[in-house]
């Protein structure tokens, strides 16, 4: 059973009496988040090489299993969360976008690999420059193929996600950290401070 | 030994053998475009010969690589001979500096394994084979302009079948603080949405 309260102490949960008699409040979209978390069915799209490591991640090695995300679902109209899995094609574009629209709210995307998020290094007239130019998508798992480990890491963000309520699609953030001056001269990085870009305009 | 096919070759076509090499075991012959395809059929078909297995067929783009009266485009052909194993590889030079229309005959007619091999060419050179029973694009979409593997196709042009999403799309550094999923995870804390500290 996963756990209903948050990591930070957050109060979706009450506990009135604990033991094993006893019982406890949340709200109702807690719940669901919840419920909806440790239940998604996917449905692979699975178009290339990635797929090898797709399957890593289906069987009991890794086991996705063990997330709830367990029973592969090759109806969309049965499916919560798409698995993008692989280069997709100019040719694709439309029938992925089907796919998606066919799918039941609500609906989640993962971008398995660097082709189905950036398009990877097929920078040509063929392939589609990550799925996100055509459907929202919420987890880009990056590698070529990505290591299982990063596969759960990415299913775990969205479960996050999932229990958030957040329902904005997700942006690939640069990875630059603002380096700052120490007072040794030693460059410090500040984390969760906006980065400041050159020229200082900051929004 | 095979030599003897490139000997074979420039005593029955004479003048239509505008070049030939040979290297490493590797026989090339340039063949005049016109006599593309009854050269073909007497490779097939004479009993020295025997090419039985047709092996690869594609298009080269000489861009600026050429003099002006030079053809620009090169088909290529690789053939085989199953009975005698030997082996030769066949080119004929086509087509001008624009490279509106490149056309040369069909292999379909001769070997049918050239039926997918062409269409790929077509579709990726813009090679037109006359003769062909089937030619259309085999690899890109219908709705595709041009030929993609041309030296002068732009390398990052692509041609979207759908429009791109707007919104999020090519939007910059730095994103608002609501905007988009942050790296690490969060957890979300429901006091503060109630307003309790």
């Amino acid at each position: 059973m996963g756990d209903l309260s948050n990591g930070r102490g957050g109060s979706s949960v009450h506990v009135i009496q604990p033991g094993d008699s006893g019982f406890a409040t949340t709200r109702v979209d807690a719940l669901l988040n919840w419920a909806k978390k440790y239940s998604l069915f996917q449905y692979p799209y699975v178009t290339a090489c990635c797929a090898m490591e797709f399957m890593a991640m289906a069987s009991p090695r890794f086991d996705m299993a063990r997330f709830g995300a367990e029973a592969p679902r090759f109806s969309p109209r049965q499916a919560d969360l798409l698995w993008v899995v692989g280069t997709i094609s100019q040719r694709q574009a439309p029938a992925l976008k089907r796919i998606y629209e066919q799918m039941a709210d609500p609906k989640w995307v993962l971008a398995f690999g660097t082709c189905a998020s950036c398009g990877g290094f097929y920078d040509n007239y063929t392939t589609l420059a990550g799925i996100d130019k055509v459907i929202p998508c919420d987890v880009y798992v990056p590698g070529c193929p990505p290591r299982p480990e990063a596969v759960i890491d990415g299913l775990l963000l969205l479960q996050d996600k999932i229990a958030r309520g957040d329902r904005t699609p997700g942006i690939v953030k640069p990875r630059t950290d603002p380096l700052v001056m120490g007072p040794d001269g030693i460059e410090l990085v500040q984390i969760g401070k906006k980065p400041v870009l050159d020229g200082g305009s900051e929004a | 030994m095979s030599k003897k096919v490139l000997d074979l070759l420039q005593e029955k076509f004479g003048a239509a053998i505008l070049a030939t090499h040979a290297q490493f075991g590797d026989d090339t012959a340039v063949i005049e475009p016109g006599s593309w395809r009854a050269v073909a059929l007497f490779l097939r078909d004479d009993p020295r010969l025997g090419m039985n297995m047709f092996t690869d067929l594609c298009g080269v783009d000489y861009l600026n690589q050429r003099g002006e009266d030079e053809p620009r485009f090169e088909v290529v052909c690789h053939l085989r001979s199953l009975q005698y194993a030997h082996r030769i590889r066949i080119k004929s030079r086509i087509g001008d500096a624009e490279g509106e229309t490149v056309e040369i005959d069909s292999l379909v007619p001769v070997w049918k394994g050239a039926d997918w091999f062409e269409r790929e060419t077509f579709d990726l050179m813009g090679i037109t084979f006359k003769g062909h029973p089937d030619l259309r694009r085999i690899l890109m979409y219908p709705e595709f302009k041009g030929a993609p593997l041309r030296k002068d196709y732009p390398a990052s042009k692509t041609q979207p079948l759908i429009p791109y999403r707007e919104g999020t799309l090519d939007k910059l550094f730095p994103f608002g603080p609501d905007e988009g999923m942050a790296f690490g995870r969060q957890t979300h804390d429901y006091r503060n949405d109630r307003g309790e500290s």
